[in-house]
């Protein structure tokens, strides 16, 4: 079986968002879409968020990451899918 | 990008910006403007703008009747229906895992209180603030007065806008750099097994290289293995790397034109490795192309199959190299006891085959190796993986760095996406700026680039402006003051 990595201890959780939140996130930082991380549409990650969703994930979508932080306790980042 | 080409090749040709910019995102692209009807141009620009642009780009203006422009308007400008979609078979065993703590009641409630006066508190303060006040008791009015209180100090301690926060990270990590001691290597508190730590494991980390100069990998057991120590035992001999050189003596015989293998018995039973394994490994082997033979149970000849000492010699190598067993690049594999049972440290690393070990906790296992995790688990445990290295290196020295100052580090190093280095060939490398480049290191290389190929410089940054002499565009340089008097009244 091949491993699913969202679930090792160093991958933080992954979401898809929908259009609708993406331009909600967008208007709450005043940014627009270039101006967020990257993460690479090979990311191991996108791949097997691909797999979960069972849809591909097109460039220029925006994946929410919820990480955990040893300051803030739950931190929230985005990252725009680029090609690569 | 393809968007953006679109948008460089019609301006180079002559085009407006803005009538490119209009043309691309209606996605179109050079060739298609070409044979593209002039009715469907002109739904996105006007007619003189069109005209003027199939002159530039020398297309000839074509019409079309009603009915077909109204087949094509549903085709062309839609040009992604036309790209091949990828099946993606979903996968059910695919779970997506729950790793956020929940919040309970009361802390909910202090949560949504924050969130009324306009300020969302971070989880962790809020974890410490109820747990502090949970016995209390305090009635309504008492709790909505210590509220404010908590988020009027909490909005005094957060970094002001246009602080320039990664001078204070750079000075807080380079400072107590200083005194950290140039040359150690470690034996890792646990095991024999010998790391680099130090200044230049910390260089290393920040320099993102591809392989570690000690690459280390700590092995996690699922649970009914790793108490087991005849289990875990077995587990760490499929792991290591085994030649054949390490369970045998391999000769050459030149009188006979063979290479003999004599088989050490006691070490192939502690490795639990056959005679027969031997062989089909061997048999994989495909520069090998001589039989091997066996002669009684402790010898192995292989016959060269001409008479050559160069062959020999290379099938000595070939023979003696051979992998037996376990993984690549993982040299030797120590057990040690921990409180969670057995745990496996390897010398060496190879994280991706790990998870093809069926007694092998995957979700647990890691690499000091950054780059072996990005392309295994990607970017973000790579940048937990910048965290926690970096992290780890100064507080063993017994240097406290604040975390959030390496979090930082982390952010810019995977912020295209992938893990990048700092410095000439990284970060500080990539900058759009030709005079912060040219200030940080290979000056005259960086200024005569920009010079050929007529770099322009926007000044933006806080290098280019100390280079021209302006205020910098960070603290209180980045805000303007703008006095714009009263009209006077009308008495």
């Amino acid at each position: 079986m091949e491993f699913n990595v969202l679930e090792h201890e160093m991958v933080p959780e992954h979401h898809l968002l929908s259009e609708d939140e993406e331009k909600a996130v967008l208007k709450g930082y005043k940014i627009g879409k270039d101006q967020l991380p990257k993460i690479r549409k090979n990311d191991p990650c996108i791949k097997t968020l691909e797999h979960i969703i069972g849809d591909e994930i097109a460039e220029g979508r925006v994946i929410k990451v919820v990480r955990l932080n040893p300051i803030a306790g739950v931190s929230v980042a985005y990252r725009v899918v680029i090609r690569g | 990008m393809a968007r953006k080409d679109t948008v460089n090749a019609l301006i180079r040709r002559g085009v407006s910006a803005k009538v490119s910019e209009a043309l691309a995102n209606a996605n179109f692209k050079i060739g298609d403007l070409k044979k593209a009807p002039f009715e469907l141009i002109t739904q996105f620009i006007s007619e003189e703008d069109a005209e003027e642009l199939l002159k530039l780009i020398g297309a000839k203006k074509t019409h079309i009747d009603k009915d077909q422009l109204k087949a094509s308007k549903k085709v062309t400008p839609k040009k992604e229906s036309k790209k091949k979609v990828k099946e993606v078979k979903p996968r059910m065993d695919f779970k997506m895992p729950d790793k956020i703590p929940k919040m309970n009641e009361f802390e909910k409630s202090i949560s949504a209180m924050a969130i009324k006066m306009g300020t969302p508190l971070p989880m962790a303060l809020i974890q410490k603030v109820a747990a502090k006040i949970n016995s209390l008791g305090m009635d309504k009015k008492e709790l909505d007065i210590f509220m404010k209180e908590v988020v009027a100090i909490y909005k005094r301690r957060l970094i002001d806008s246009n602080e320039s926060a990664g001078i204070v990270s750079a000075q807080s990590i380079g400072e107590p750099g200083t005194q950290m001691t140039m040359r150690t290597f470690h034996y890792a508190g646990v095991a024999e097994i010998n790391v680099t730590l130090g200044l230049p494991r910390l260089i290393e980390v920040v320099d993102a290289r591809r392989t570690p100069s000690t690459p280390m990998m700590t092995v996690h057991l699922k649970d009914n293995v790793k108490n087991d120590l005849d289990k875990v035992k077995r587990v760490a001999s499929n792991i290591e790397k085994t030649q054949l050189i390490d369970v045998a003596s391999v000769e050459t015989d030149i009188e006979n034109m063979q290479v003999i293998v004599k088989l050490d018995t006691k070490k192939l039973t502690e490795k639990n490795i056959t005679v027969d394994e031997i062989k089909a490994s061997l048999g994989k082997e495909r520069k090998l192309k001589s039989d091997v033979q066996s002669e009684g149970k402790k010898m192995l000849v292989i016959k060269a199959p001409e008479v050559s000492f160069r062959k020999l010699q290379q099938i000595f190598e070939i023979v003696r190299d051979c992998k037996i067993k376990g993984i690549e690049g993982i040299n030797r594999a120590v057990i040690r006891m921990s409180d969670d049972g057995y745990i496996i440290y390897t010398e060496g690393s190879n994280l991706a085959k790990m998870p093809e070990l069926e007694e092998v906790d995957p979700s647990r296992t890691t690499t000091n190796s950054i780059t072996e995790i990005y392309t295994v688990l990607g970017v973000e445990a790579g940048r937990n993986a910048v965290i926690k290295e970096a992290g780890d290196t100064l507080d063993e020295q017994g240097l406290t760095v604040d975390k959030r100052h390496i979090m930082l580090v982390a952010d810019i190093m995977t912020n295209d996406g992938d893990v990048k280095a700092i410095g000439r060939h990284g970060i500080s490398g990539r900058k759009s700026s030709v005079l912060a480049r040219a200030a940080f290191e290979i000056t005259s290389a960086h200024l005569l680039k920009a010079g050929l190929i007529g770099e322009v410089d926007a000044l933006d940054g806080v290098a280019e402006n100390i280079i021209v002499g302006q205020p910098v565009t960070v603290g209180t340089g980045a805000v303007n003051l703008i006095y714009s008097p009263k009209k006077r009244r009308n008495k």
